[in-house]
């Protein structure tokens, strides 16, 4: 349908597309060192420092850093600018993500310096709130890959978030084995998935609607179940333990990093784990070329003789196991119970995240990390005082996704045959 | 198959599908049945004592499907008595005459009828836009849009009379929706950012917009401790039709003016044959000399507002003032209400009849039989699962029905 429907698409593709990306990078650098300069430093006494916190358990306390908060702003702000430069000026396309992805983190530290002015500020704790954050975002955002890859969209992230967190808490706390917990989960989600492929791929409805439906369905189940069942026996159906850390011995000594990465839940390890093997799977394996080339062109892949429709239904349904997982960290990874409505459109998050990756692992990974630290930032503004209303800082996934799809910051492609059911007549 | 014949045949189904209505009904009929018998499953699982019947099932078996008949029949009859009202009460009432009577008697209507309204509207919006070809998935933010316009115009002018100050509040209501729809269809047609994407983001900007403005010195009432806004004043507020004992108000009847409205609109305006043009082929329409952009913007600007009206509805007939998260999930459900009424405007009546009915009684049977509301979010869900994969229905009911036209592609249209 995409080369009926995007003519309009195609008019304006006359122009490079990675030239206006490449300006579009540019320009938001520019914009971000703008930012720097012009509101983080203007009004900020010459001799006013912030202490950034480093120091986590188990390792050994590291000093912590002191900043001069004018001229960190400045300098942060003039590399920001000179990145800005550079991305306009360079003919290679090559590595602008990730120039864009270090003015990012520039601004973050000279936002942080800026609002933390005179007193300090628990970096090591804002880092490990953003990464808790990012996993269930990261984990959706690469059911979203896997589904959409392979040409199904998935809306029912949401759903499949609320229903593995259901049962993750629910065969958690019956059983007293948050394994079985997390299994439940990853089978929950995988449900869902089951669904959708059979209403998508069998049946050819409308991927967007049924995802948004099954929306619903899990919402009102979830609700519905917890009212009915959950809360009478509260005690034996919804207090489920959580999983706790798990150090990895030397590793969770190392400064700064250690408590970040190598002292964390199953959650954090297994989110690392799917990551690296969808990564290399999509791009480095055979599987992955299929998925994509059934993604791109289901007619082609078939006529090679890939079985569209049944590699489809793995996706999904791998694509939901996946999100299950993210969604059981939501209960048996962090509050234990379950709670109405708990995931609060985080899977929609999650597929911002993805879009924002531009359908890409990695990018999914970057995406999730900076919404994670939007979301944890609320927390430490809140302590400071900072004249940012937290609702704006919750904003800014939606707005970055909305700037990304429209494509001032470069555009993002989804894969042409996205959405789009098969058949083979 | 080439894109080409793809769209070719994508036409053929929908014309084809047009002089053989009577499928669409039965589809519709055997996916309501469907639904039940999936909440009826859902109402034993969740009752404790039947359950325990069913364990006792080699033993009894009649006792365990009688348990169950009994649980069931009792949730869905108060959800009938709470949706429509107990025919034995509306004799008495007209028997006694005493208006405590009626408005007992009645108040199950009415309560359907103020749920029905926001449905309407919202669901009118989404499926104007799915008429041509767009799928305006940012009814949440612009429900909630609507109503802060209608809030802010609502108490900002205390000494207006009722004559002006009520069409000014609906306008600013309906111009703050509007302009939530204006963004994704501006975006679509100058940038070709896909509408799902970006209405669904703003659904979210537009709650934390709320979150904030509740908390601002123009929205919140004082003493500003609560997170809530500033009450609408009197002379803005929508009348009731019945008497101050029953919540029914003035925008039912506006909103079945709408419908009307609508409907000539879609059928009978050259604005409306773009639409419709435009939902059926794009690239006819392009050839046609039909500027698809300009249509994005207006199907979508349109649409919003009138899902806005939905909101501006909701907090000028019955709430008056707004709280965080208003609206709830009036915004997801005018899409299982469009989709449920294929889009037509009367079939969208229909349709928001239905699940206001469902959302009324649903609170009858939370109090009578402890089944929880939610149950009615299920039995839509499931119901519009089915609606939108007639395949499913034909596969388990084996029935030879003709196929309905997709509604919308993917990311890349």
């Amino acid at each position: 349908m995409s080369a009926i429907v995007s003519p309009g698409a195609a008019m304006r593709l006359k122009r490079d597309p990675a030239e206006i990306r490449r300006h579009g990078l540019g320009i938001a650098l520019l914009v971000l060192a703008g930012i720097n300069l012009l509101l983080f430093a203007r009004g900020t006494a010459g001799d006013v420092m912030t202490t950034f916190l480093l120091t986590a358990a188990p390792a050994p306390p590291v000093p912590a850093i002191r900043l001069h908060v004018l001229p960190t702003v400045l300098v942060l702000g003039v590399i920001c600018a000179l990145l800005g430069i550079l991305q306009l000026a360079w003919r290679s396309n090559r590595r602008t993500y990730l120039l864009l992805g270090i003015g990012l983190a520039l601004t973050g530290v000279a936002f942080l310096a800026w609002a933390g002015k005179g007193v300090s500020v628990d970096a090591e704790g804002l880092l490990a709130t953003s990464l808790i954050e990012a996993v269930p975002l990261t984990l959706g955002a690469l059911s979203g890959v896997l589904c959409e890859r392979s040409g199904v969209i998935n809306i029912a992230i949401e759903g499949q978030f609320l229903i593995s967190a259901f049962f993750g808490a629910m065969i958690g706390s019956l059983t007293h084995n948050l394994w079985a917990g997390l299994l439940a989960g990853a089978v929950a989600g995988g449900m869902i998935g089951v669904i959708l492929a059979i209403f998508a791929i069998t049946y050819a409805a409308d991927q967007i609607i049924v995802g948004v439906v099954l929306d619903a369905f899990a919402l009102g189940l979830t609700s519905f179940f917890l009212q009915s069942l959950l809360v009478p026996q509260q005690a034996t159906l919804n207090s489920p333990a959580v999983f706790s850390p798990i150090p990895i011995p030397l590793l969770d000594r190392i400064p700064v990093v250690g408590p970040l990465l190598f002292n964390q839940n199953i959650f954090v390890y297994l989110t690392i784990g799917i990551l690296v093997a969808v990564q290399i799977g999509l791009f480095h394996t055979r599987w992955g070329l299929r998925v994509r080339a059934v993604g791109e062109h289901p007619r082609a892949a078939d006529t090679v003789g890939i079985n569209v429709p049944r590699l489809r239904y793995g996706n999904v349904i791998l694509g939901g196991i996946v999100a299950g997982i993210g969604g059981a960290s939501f209960t048996i990874g962090s509050t234990g119970q379950f709670a109405p409505n708990m995931t609060a459109g985080l899977g929609y998050i999650a597929l911002a995240a993805m879009i924002f990756g531009r359908w890409r692992p990695l990018g999914a990974l970057g995406a999730a990390l900076l919404f994670g630290f939007c979301d944890a930032l609320q927390f430490t503004l809140s302590v400071l005082s900072v004249p940012i209303p937290s609702p704006f800082l919750s904003m800014f996934p939606y707005l970055a996704t909305i700037l990304a799809v429209a494509g001032l910051v470069g555009r993002v492609v989804s894969p042409a045959a996205d959405g789009q059911p098969y058949s083979r007549e | 198959m080439s894109a080409e014949t793809t769209q070719r045949r994508n036409v053929k189904d929908r014309i084809s599908s047009v002089p053989r209505r009577g499928n669409s009904a039965v589809i519709t009929l055997l996916a309501f049945f469907s639904a039940l018998v999936v909440g009826a499953l859902i109402i034993i699982l969740a009752t404790p004592s039947v359950m325990t019947a069913w364990k006792d099932f080699f033993i009894s078996p009649g006792h365990a499907l009688a348990a169950s008949w009994a649980a069931v029949a009792k949730a869905y009859g108060s959800l009938f008595i709470g949706s429509i009202g107990n025919p034995a009460d509306i004799a008495a009432a007209f028997r006694s005459g005493k208006a405590s009577d009626f408005v007992s008697a009645f108040g199950p209507i009415s309560e359907t009828v103020v749920s029905t309204t926001p449905l309407m509207m919202a669901g009118l919006g989404i499926a104007l836009a799915f008429r041509a070809g767009l799928f305006d998935i940012g009814g949440q933010g612009q429900v909630i849009l609507g109503a802060a316009g209608a809030t802010l115009a609502g108490f900002a002018f205390p000494s207006l009379p009722a004559a002006l100050h009520l069409p000014l509040a609906l306008l600013v209501g309906a111009a703050f929706g509007a302009a939530w729809g204006f963004i994704p269809g501006i975006l679509k047609a100058k940038t070709g950012a896909h509408e799902v994407i970006t209405s669904m983001m703003l659904n979210y900007v537009g709650l934390n917009l709320l979150t904030w403005l509740l908390t601002t010195e123009l929205y919140q009432a004082p003493p500003r401790i609560q997170s809530v806004s500033k009450t609408i004043v009197e002379a803005a507020r929508l009348p009731h039709l019945a008497g101050p004992s029953l919540r029914m108000n003035w925008s039912f009847i506006l909103a079945v003016l709408f419908i009307f409205g609508v409907s000539w609109l879609l059928q009978r305006s050259t604005v409306g044959f773009r639409f419709r043009m435009l939902g059926l082929n794009r690239e006819a329409a392009r050839v046609a000399g039909v500027h698809i952009e300009g249509q994005y913007v207006l199907a979508m600007t349109l649409a919003g507002m009138l899902v806005g009206l939905a909101g501006a509805f909701m907090v000028l007939g019955v709430d008056y003032r707004m709280a965080p998260n208003y609206g709830g999930t009036t915004g997801f459900d005018g899409i299982t209400v469009a989709i449920l009424g294929r889009g037509t405007p009367v079939g969208v009546a229909l349709s928001a009849l239905l699940f206001g009915a469902f959302t009324a009684g649903g609170r009858t049977m939370q109090v009578n039989t402890n089944i929880p509301l939610q149950l009615v979010q299920v039995l839509q869900a499931v119901l519009v699962l089915f609606v939108a994969a007639p395949g499913v229905i034909r596969t388990i009911y084996r029935i030879k029905v003709s196929r309905a036209g997709r509604v919308f592609g993917g990311w890349a249209g």
